[in-house]
């Protein structure tokens, strides 16, 4: 598992953001189009691809793309 | 003393007994004065429903009510006749429809839907049901009133559920068996915990309804000794909202 597919795969789930806002470091709370449709569209996201199951109080500490990596891979 | 809304003398099946909603309708049935008949499939939990029911002479069965099998082996447990039916058993899951899958659709019919609807049949092809009987199915907000982000499945299966109540209501109109629904808001129950919803998001939640809060488990166990009791004979085909004003909005 890289964290180049994990942030295509968290892209994915975004229709209107450019491809380059999408870094390790981006804090995705911040992006324009992100809304609570998006948050559960990447815990959906996560749940199906990478088989891991994040509650929303485990996210709810966690402001980048990297950070949110790093937690499914420990809960892998 | 016996009011209209005792259910002393009748014998009631609750199914998804062994916690949230379905516990709270067996306690309250027994403390109506009724003899319950509890279900579920987890042994633990329903052994602990089981011991907080007031009375003598209930009967818990584990059954899991997903497959035909499972709701005969239930049924060889009536022996007699019901007086009443709340069918209780169900799961919540949110996931946007983009991410649902086959078996996510097969799953939420099977425990939400089927499982009642194949319950409710089989209890009237084996002429379980008493003239004058009393059958309650769990509807909700959601699938019938209105929606929710990740709700689409959920929404589904309740919009069946309604569904199967009307017509049902007509045909056993002649044996004088009442079929309704309770449509209830969010009710705080261990469905909602653990979920995709975080606890702030359930506290903001909270405040879009009018009574500022959401159901007590009980508050839909009262309901349910109301449409089972004969206070309510002339009640047939309603679907029963309680949803602290929510849907006014």
């Amino acid at each position: 598992m890289e964290i180049k597919q994990f942030i295509a795969d968290f892209a994915d789930q975004f229709d209107e953001t450019e491809l380059n806002e999408f870094q390790p470091k981006t804090e995705f709370r911040e992006l324009e189009e992100w809304s609570s449709l998006a948050g559960l569209a990447i815990l959906n996201m996560i749940g199906k691809k990478y088989g891991v199951k994040i509650s929303a109080s485990e996210i709810k500490g966690i402001d980048t793309i990297e950070a949110l990596y790093n937690l499914v891979l420990s809960k892998k | 003393m016996k009011t209209i809304f005792s259910l002393e003398g009748k014998v009631i099946l609750i199914t998804g007994a062994s916690s949230g909603i379905g516990k709270a309708v067996a306690l309250q049935c027994a403390a109506a004065g009724a003899t319950c008949i509890i279900t579920a499939r987890n042994e633990m939990r329903l052994q602990e429903t089981f011991d907080g029911l007031r009375g003598e002479g209930h009967k818990m069965v584990l059954a899991d009510l997903s497959s035909l099998l499972g709701v005969n082996i239930l049924l060889s447990h009536i022996l007699g006749k019901i007086d009443g039916v709340v069918a209780c058993a169900g799961i919540v899951e949110t996931k946007i429809l983009k991410f649902t899958e086959e078996e996510d659709l097969m799953r939420l019919f099977d425990t939400n839907a089927f499982s009642s609807i194949r319950l409710i049949r089989e209890l009237v092809q084996q002429k379980k049901l008493q003239n004058g009987a009393s059958v309650v199915m769990i509807s909700s907000i959601s699938g019938t009133k209105c929606g929710y982000i990740g709700g689409a499945l959920y929404g589904a299966t309740k919009g069946a559920l309604e569904g199967f109540a009307k017509a049902t209501a007509l045909e056993l109109s002649p044996q004088r068996i009442r079929v309704n629904t309770i449509v209830p808001g969010m009710i705080e129950t261990p469905l909602l915990e653990g979920s995709e919803i975080g606890s702030e998001e359930l506290e903001v939640d909270k405040l879009r309804y009018p009574l500022k809060r959401y159901g007590h488990p009980d508050e839909i166990g009262y309901a349910s000794v109301y449409l089972l009791s004969d206070a309510t004979m002339w009640m047939t085909g309603t679907s029963l909202l309680i949803d602290g004003g929510y849907t006014l909005n």
